[in-house]
């Protein structure tokens, strides 16, 4: 919850100063600089000194290569705490941001100037706070039927999240700032597809974001959601808490109630 | 047995009856439908004072039967704005997020039930709950008569229609479940589709006359609904009065106790004790239904969207009753067959059409399958202890054991995400589990349930453990114990011994047949099986004789306590 | 009043039983019977239950009144307020009375328990000998066995009477035919090959719009353009579509082409230009039930099945790798048209989605 909590702070923050340092990446060759410091102490070890990967003995690949992964995706990992990572694993979790801000986008700008790849986007572009009442409206259904067609078979009606092989897991994607949605569909982190430009169109991808932003705000009409999980769920509370209920209360019709020492007749008499 | 009756089950008031006011106007009432009914005669086969035993577990199959009269009530609701067709309409409701969304007006209508009928979202809702409870309480209900034998003769038939109840619900449940035609639910069907696709021969045509054509076609729901809505509550109306009906007739099974018999039944009248508990009852069970129609979101069908073949969510589960079947489905290995041009779907088969039939045979034949082994006859009235009947006992926990690991692999991606594993690891585990789990469970429960037999008869014959250390002179320490109180002690022996059958050895010599020989053989094995491991209770003589020892035994301790100089123990009381 | 049962108790124990039964206890009385005052506050604490019932399903009709369920739900903590506040107190209203009638039937209403004597389920042999014999008489007076021709006849026409009730069946829908051998992608024309659109968005899609690690849910053109493919558009409109869609459902994925293992067809031939540049294009139904399937890992190409989890490996020719799908996931042979869309070639070479009896019956 602290972390999550956490990551919205930070990320909100962020996004108010990002479009400025955006613009001045190109030219910022200060900050260029710093990054490649950073980079060489905190990234340089798995993905190598210029970023072009390690592998290890057998050839698999120990930190893959960043030449051409792009700004956006070192915004994403590093900015939501999953990089760098403190253990191999199936998958790396997301965890307390370690950078500051600029040291964030420090890195990103490095990692950015080594090759192609998406930049960090503008806020006009993943935001739905940009968007007037109807417009926004529009973006919201659009985006449900685009959220349905690509993100629910693995992150859930809900955006609850679910599994994946071998351990993996799609991870939680309600209450994530719109940001790293962004970035996430753009770079595919881990083991998630990218869903680029070319597949699903910047302004489609705000639809969605647009969307998951109206879930947010949506009242839970049918009262408590029991974790948006789907029907396993439900079949425990109607397990534990309906027949529970049900089984206590018969249980107590059926108890004895509390006996008097004393006899009718007796007090009677 | 002939004993007056008349006598036995009459009013028990304190007071003699005296005509009050109220009493009049009620008889009065009475006396203008008896002249022209015959209510009095009808009182014969079923008094007003028809007596019911009490105990937590006899109201079991009383939830779902309550449950069931919600269904019936919250689903009338439903109909009258439910529109059962999956004609493509553009929604323009209160919902924001789909309005302007083609859907099919099943879908739509339940969007307006939900967010343009006052009181409809928690209708819905309810019905759902209800009818999660319903199938939730035939099951533990179906436990209970199984665990305390309640299923012997005379009462077999009423077994059989209790298990065609739990088959009709559960189909009940799945047409329900599928009516809205959400993106969840149509993702049900189709998997449904596939199951009668892989039937043999037949599935494609049973496929293509059940959805009209190609699924999905636009038939499937109007049918379901008839199905839901006409066909199965009426079977189900029908067996369910037929279950009631046999319930009087039979009279209620009891526990064994002081004063109970086999010829008897001791409980309170229906009018007005168990009258009063048991509609109490109902409006408990409807009450606790709202609350969690209230209080719980249940199938939230505006987030998952209308049905779309090309969509899917993750976790993509059935209702808890049909989670089994899935669990087998998940489990099982990639088996297919093609033989001679035809291809035979094992790994569909195998899990949803040949394991749910066999479970519910295996169910319906229980009661004849025991009785053909004791060879036993007689009508039963007293309950068992389920540690007093161990195979049978452990059977069912097998059974259970089976049923709730394939209902965990139906949940195995989200127990994977819950408990971070692997859903590959724990589909490989269950493929082992659902063979060895219920060996395990068969084997813990039987020696548990010997093990409770066997502490049973300490308590006859040594007492209860009062708590009390005794140390002797020579410095060794004891506990010592009490006689338990005679109604226990009856109680605990209120029980029948068991005989292992064994084949008549002049059966050659009769001329009885090979095979029933054979039959004859088998049935002494299963017999030996079932009874030869059982704990006896104790006979006359070593009851006597145990009585003798712990009275030895009282008098030493309150002899001991007497000299010593701690005088804490029953003396002091 | 116990003494009734005292008196037969002691009668019904077998010699061999090792307790006598001891009969029914005596009666012990509860407080509310003996003392006056706990009467009258059970009395009281039964009526209060009763009340807050009342007041409960009045709070029922201020709410259904109050709380506007239109455009903007108001709400309690998060919640839907109409459908909490409908709830409760209506779970109120129940419980109440509920629990107010038990704690009746508890606290004051009579307590003894009396006893019923059972009778045998059965009838006594006379009851069952009478009805036997009418039975019989019956059966005899209908001469059935004496008269085998009139029964066997009567047996056989009813028998044939099941006849017109499972006929009447027929007509539930048409014969399954070839429908499920083919999809909407094999009627694209040598001018117009089937062109691949994205899913929801209903634009085409152009080779060099993905990049490495895409995963593109499609459909087939046709479903938005079926004019251009000479289709009539009442096939793919409203639940035509949806039958269209069951079966065509398709996604892209590109990859490294270097990571794509030489397939073959059901011929044997390759599928060596299958592809475009690493793009390969999969059925979207699942070779197991029919789930739609896009869960898919981007390093290791591996798609899984949300309903049961099948995997299947998109470098490897569809590939069971995991799970208990038991044929390969349908691949559809795909290449771009004079403008550079992504199209299918022809037809899938395969039944799409779950197995049945006849697949095997496919001609190619």
């Amino acid at each position: 919850m602290v972390l999550l909590l956490g990551l919205l702070l930070t990320g909100g923050l962020y996004a108010a100063f990002a479009p400025a340092q955006a613009h001045d990446e190109s030219d910022n060759s200060a900050q260029i600089e710093q990054g490649r410091q950073l980079f060489l102490v905190s990234c340089a070890f798995c993905h190598g000194q210029n970023g072009e990967g390690v592998l290890t003995q057998d050839g698999t690949q120990y930190g893959p290569a960043l030449t051409d992964v792009g700004a956006a995706a070192v915004d994403f990992q590093v900015g939501t705490g999953r990089m760098p990572m403190a253990q191999p694993g199936a998958q790396v979790p997301e965890k307390e941001n370690v950078f500051s801000d600029d040291e964030v986008a420090a890195l990103a700008a490095y990692v950015g100037s080594l090759g192609t790849g998406p930049a960090i986007p503008d806020a006009d572009m993943y935001d739905p706070k940009t968007l007037s009442g109807d417009e926004y409206q529009d973006y919201v259904t659009r985006g449900g039927q685009i959220f349905l067609a690509n993100c629910t078979a693995c992150h859930n009606f809900e955006g609850s999240g679910g599994a994946m092989p071998r351990g993996g897991y799609a991870p939680k994607i309600r209450g994530v700032d719109p940001k790293y949605i962004y970035e996430a569909m753009l770079t595919g982190p881990q083991s998630m597809d990218t869903f680029s430009d070319g597949n699903i169109p910047p302004d489609d991808k705000k639809a969605v974001i647009a969307y998951l932003d109206s879930l947010n705000n949506s009242p839970s009409y049918g009262g408590l959601t029991l974790g948006s999980l789907g029907p396993v769920s439900e079949g425990i509370v109607a397990w534990v808490v309906g027949i529970g209920l049900c089984v206590g209360f018969a249980v107590w019709i059926a108890a004895h109630t509390t006996r008097s020492s004393k006899k009718k007749d007796e007090v009677q008499a | 047995m002939s004993v007056d009756t008349s006598k036995v089950a009459t009013t028990n008031a304190d007071e003699p009856a005296t005509v009050k006011k109220g009493q009049k106007a009620a008889g009065a009432v009475a006396n203008w439908a008896d002249e022209r009914l015959g209510l009095a005669k009808a009182t014969k086969t079923m008094s007003l004072r028809k007596v019911f035993p009490d105990h937590w577990s006899f109201m079991l199959g009383e939830i779902a039967l309550w449950s069931f009269v919600v269904l019936l009530l919250t689903g009338v609701f439903l109909t009258l704005w439910f529109d059962p067709s999956m004609t493509e309409v553009r929604y323009n409701g209160s919902y924001d997020a789909l309005r302007g969304v083609q859907m099919s007006s099943a879908y739509a209508s339940t969007l307006h039930i939900s967010f343009d009928v006052r009181g409809g979202l928690l209708l819905r809702q309810m019905h759902h709950w209800a009818a999660m409870i319903f199938i939730g309480a035939m099951m533990i209900h179906l436990l209970r008569v199984y665990f305390t034998g309640a299923f012997r003769k005379p009462r077999e038939l009423n077994w059989v229609i209790g298990c065609l109840l739990l088959l009709l619900g559960t189909l009940e449940g799945f047409t329900g479940y599928s009516l809205p035609d959400d993106l969840l639910s149509g993702t049900g069907v189709r998997a449904a589709d596939g199951f009668m696709k892989a039937s043999p021969v037949v599935g494609t045509y049973m496929s293509f006359f059940l959805f009209g054509g190609e699924f999905p076609g636009d038939s499937i729901i109007p049918r379901l609904y008839v199905i839901h809505i006409l066909l199965v509550p009426g079977l189900l109306l029908a067996l369910i009065t037929a279950h009631m009906v046999l319930l009087v007739y039979h009279k209620h099974t009891q526990w064994p106790g002081p004063g109970r018999t086999e010829e008897n039944v001791v409980g309170y009248p229906l009018l007005p004790v168990y009258m009063a508990k048991a509609g109490g009852f109902f409006m408990i069970v409807f009450g606790t239904i709202a609350l969690l129609g209230g209080l719980f979101t249940l199938n939230p069908v505006w987030k998952f969207g209308p049905y779309d073949p090309s969509k899917v969510t993750a976790g993509s589960q059935p209702d808890w009753y049909m989670g089994w079947p899935d669990g087998l489905l998940r489990i099982i290995p990639a088996l297919e067959t093609h033989l001679w041009g035809h291809t035979i779907s094992w790994n569909i088969m195998i899990p949803i059409l040949i394991m749910p039939p066999l479970m519910l045979t295996i169910l319906i034949a229980l009661p004849f399958v025991e009785a053909w082994i004791t060879g036993d006859k007689r009508e039963h009235h007293l309950l068992q202890r389920p540690r007093n009947a161990p195979t049978r006992t452990a059977f069912m926990v097998s059974l259970m054991t089976f049923y709730g690991l394939a209902w965990a692999a139906g949940g195995n991606d989200i127990i994977a995400i819950k408990m971070h594993l692997s859903i590959n690891e724990i589909t490989y585990f269950m493929r082992g589990a659902v063979f060895i789990g219920p060996l395990i469970a068969f084997v813990i429960t039987r020696r548990w349930c010997i093990s409770l037999q066997r502490a049973d008869n300490d308590r006859l014959l040594h007492g209860y453990e009062t708590g009390v250390l005794v140390r002797s002179p020579d410095g060794g320490y004891a506990e010592k114990h009490l006689p338990i109180s005679p109604t226990e002690a009856f109680t605990l022996t209120a029980r029948d011994r068991d005989e292992v059958y064994t084949p008549d050895p002049d059966a050659d010599a009769n001329g009885v047949s090979k095979r029933g020989a054979r039959l004859a053989k088998v049935r002494s094995r299963l017999s030996q099986l079932m009874y030869a491991d059982n704990v006896q209770k104790p006979t006359q003589e070593e009851l006597h004789e145990g009585e003798h020892h712990s009275e030895h035994e009282l008098h030493e301790l309150e002899s001991q306590i007497a000299a010593g100089p701690n005088r804490h123990g029953p003396s002091e009381h | 009043m116990s003494d009734a049962h005292e008196s037969h108790s002691t009668e019904l124990v077998a010699a061999d039983e090792p307790i006598a039964n001891p009969g029914l206890p005596e009666h012990t009385w509860r407080p509310t019977d003996v003392d006056p005052a706990k009467e009258r506050r059970a009395e009281i604490q039964v009526s209060v239950l009763f009340m807050l019932s009342a007041v409960c399903t009045v709070l029922f009709c201020v709410s259904y009144f109050v709380f506007d369920i239109k455009d903007n739900w108001s709400t309690v903590g998060g919640l839907g307020a109409s459908t909490v506040a409908l709830g409760l107190s209506l779970a109120g209203a129940l419980l109440f009375v509920g629990i107010g009638i038990i704690q009746w039937a508890r606290k004051l209403m009579g307590d003894h328990e009396i006893v019923e004597m059972r009778h045998s389920a059965g009838s006594n042999e006379s009851e069952r000998a009478s009805a036997l014999a009418d039975l019989a008489t019956g059966i005899e007076e209908t001469g059935i066995a004496r008269r085998p021709l009139v029964r066997n006849t009567l047996l056989g026409s009813l028998a044939l009477l099941g006849v017109p009730m499972i006929l009447g069946l027929r007509d539930l829908g048409p014969l399954p035919g070839d429908k499920l051998y083919h999809t909407i992608w094999g009627e694209g024309t040598d001018e117009h090959p089937m062109r691949i659109v994205r899913d929801g968005i209903w634009t085409p899609i152009l080779a060099s719009d993905l990049e490495v690690g895409d995963l593109v849910n499609c459909q087939p053109d046709a479903l938005m353009n079926p004019e251009r493919y000479g289709i009539d558009p009442s096939e793919v409109e409203g639940t035509n579509a949806q039958i269209v869609k069951s079966k065509a459902s398709l996604i892209l994925h590109r990859m490294n082409p270097a990571d794509i293992k030489p397939g073959v067809d059901a011929e044997g031939n390759s599928r060596a230009n299958w592809d475009v540049n690493g793009i390969v294009a999969y059925s979207k139904i699942c070779t197991h039930v029919g789930c739609p399937i896009s869960l898919n890992e981007r390093t290791t190409h591996h798609l899984l099945c949300p309903c049961h989890q099948s995997t299947f490996d998109l470098s490897d020719s569809g590939k069971v790798v995991f799970g208990p799908a038991g044929r390969p996931l349908p691949q559809l042979p795909i290449t771009v048209d004079d403008e550079g869309y992504l199209v299918a070639q022809r037809d899938f070479d395969e039944p799409v989605g779950p197995s049945f009896w006849e697949r095997d019956y496919y001609e190619r």
